[in-house]
């Protein structure tokens, strides 16, 4: 194996490794844990603050 | 996973100190370091002002303080700040650390009054953003490790199950800075104030430019990025656009940054597939850097109305467009038929200052008008008016710089490569100075109305801190 073997194998790695995230990413199992960390910043506002607004924030996956 | 909230309903008391000395010192060192902008940008204009205190005040010695101050004293502060603030409130944990948070602001303090006064004496190890001679990269690894340790060790004290994307992108700029930094500083020291580079030739170069495109990547981008992730959608009121999109941006772009630095020696004596391989990376980079950018954007649908109103936001979403525009034209640069004529012209100096005033500038200021109230529990500035002035002077300023540098750099470019029929050159390099005259002069004008704009933002925090320092004083019970 030669050199340029392994520049063939890194790229086709990082390829797939690109396609797996966002498979990964799109997952719908992956929603709500998204929508929840997406939510954060504005997580530690007033408990009642955050009720009222959680459900008109969730975006991702429409 | 039901909650995010550790302790319903009660914040944790964060250590809000820190952030509000880094914030104002963030403006403080913005004045200062836009101010040396100006100075030196006048003396290419007038180069009789070199003289003013010769040999200090040379403009050799002074761009490197202007440097280091916009970049380190400013925006350096305005990452402490902003990343301080946003790993404490997203992590719902106050700052772990003790000593180690306010040693990181003293310290960091400390690197600035060194490199305000090594510099104009003349002390340099010559590496461009890397000048600092040994002692203070010393001094400089030491307040990095301490950050380090504070930023993540917050992160593992966290009482939420996330780790949000701001904090990947916090975290990955402190983690590559430190690695960067303490690389390309490796060096012989002669004496307390010289010191050689530990590599040699070719290879020099390239770490140098390996450290520097970073230094544009992950200090100036990846951090600033990280300021957008908090800060835009909590200005807009509104979780950001798609956090999917977040984790790819980051990955994407943490993985294809670290191999565009050498578009920064094209046609030099470095191996010519390693210009190509820096050229090819620089142009994926487009990919994500659109990615992130479309994603701050987009975070504002369904809430443009707000743009009409909140000056704050506006600043925000502007950083971002400037943002585009230099992470598309970037790219196009690094193209090595491009570069030929780009490279060594008024052109770099424009790219660069399109993502410095335009993007990491202009974000820093919208994230400190939203921050500062926030931290004295204030509803807006003292004048948000002032603050819409403030965006305005700094648009007109940014657009005004980068316009007469685009015009300079092609006509410098052009002027270089013309020949004649014999062979020889059309023009001297001296006969290109004096056409790059009137940008020259367009360039002072933009740059000192930018600047001009910190001011109103100093007397705007000025006034905003002791407004709330009245109204403390007028709440307390007079004493009998």
């Amino acid at each position: 194996m030669d050199i340029n073997d392994w520049r063939g194998i890194s790229t086709a790695f990082l390829m797939f490794a690109f396609i797996a995230t966002w498979i990964w990413l799109w997952s719908s199992k992956r929603k709500k844990g998204f929508d929840e960390a997406a939510n954060l910043p504005f997580a530690d506002e007033e408990k009642h603050m955050n009720s009222s607004v959680d459900d008109a924030r969730s975006r991702d996956g429409e | 996973m039901s909650s995010n909230l550790a302790n319903a309903g009660e914040q944790p008391a964060y250590n809000y100190d820190i952030v509000r000395k880094f914030a104002v010192m963030t403006v403080v060192w913005g004045v200062v370091g836009m101010a040396v902008g100006v100075l030196i940008a006048s003396q290419l204009a007038w180069p009789a002002l070199n003289d003013l205190l010769q040999p200090f005040s040379h403009f050799g010695r002074l761009r490197p303080l202007h440097t280091n101050a916009v970049i380190f004293a400013f925006g350096g502060c305005a990452l402490f700040a902003t990343s301080y603030y946003v790993v404490q409130r997203t992590c719902q944990a106050p700052l772990f650390g003790g000593f180690l948070v306010p040693f990181t602001f003293w310290g960091w303090q400390l690197v600035i009054l060194c490199a305000a006064i090594t510099l104009p004496l003349g002390m340099t190890s010559s590496k461009e953003y890397a000048e600092l001679e040994w002692p203070i990269d010393i001094l400089i690894t030491l307040v990095w490790v301490a950050y380090g340790i504070v930023f993540f060790g917050t992160i593992v004290k966290r009482k939420t199950s996330h780790i949000y994307v701001a904090n990947w992108f916090f975290g990955s700029f402190i983690l590559t800075i430190a690695v960067l930094h303490v690389v390309n500083s490796a060096a012989i020291p002669v004496t307390m104030t010289k010191s050689y580079s530990a590599y040699a030739g070719a290879m020099d170069a390239m770490i140098q430019w390996w450290y520097g495109h970073n230094a544009v990547g992950f200090f100036l981008t990846a951090g600033f990025l990280g300021i957008m992730y908090y800060f835009v959608p909590k200005q807009a009121e509104r979780p950001v656009f798609s956090y999917r999109l977040s984790i790819i941006h980051f990955w994407a772009l943490v993985s294809i940054y670290i191999w565009a630095g050498p578009h920064h020696l094209h046609y030099t004596a470095l191996p010519d597939w390693t210009q190509g391989l820096g050229m090819v990376m620089s142009l994926i980079l487009l990919a994500p850097s659109w990615g992130g950018m479309i994603n701050g954007i987009m975070t504002l649908s369904g809430a443009w109305h707000k743009l009409r109103t909140d000056p704050t936001l506006r600043f925000l979403v502007v950083s971002l467009s400037f943002y585009g525009m230099s992470t598309f034209e970037g790219p196009m640069m690094s193209i090595k038929t491009v570069n030929a004529l780009s490279h060594y012209t008024d052109w770099t100096v424009g790219h660069v200052h399109s993502g410095a005033l335009g993007w990491v500038a202009m974000v820093s200021i919208g994230a400190l008008y939203h921050l500062i109230p926030a931290l004295l529990g204030r509803k807006e500035m003292w004048s948000v008016k002032l603050v819409n002035l403030h965006f305005w002077m700094a648009t007109i300023g940014t657009v005004l710089y980068i316009a007469s540098m685009w015009v300079n750099g092609i006509l410098q470019g052009l002027m270089w490569r013309a020949f004649n029929a014999d062979g020889t050159l059309t023009y001297s390099f001296v006969s290109s100075v004096e056409a790059s005259y009137p940008g020259h002069y367009v360039r002072v004008l933009g740059g000192f109305i930018f600047f001009s704009g910190m001011l109103f933002m100093a007397f705007n925090t000025y006034r905003t801190f002791a407004a709330e320092k009245d109204a403390n004083a007028s709440a307390q019970p007079q004493s009998a």
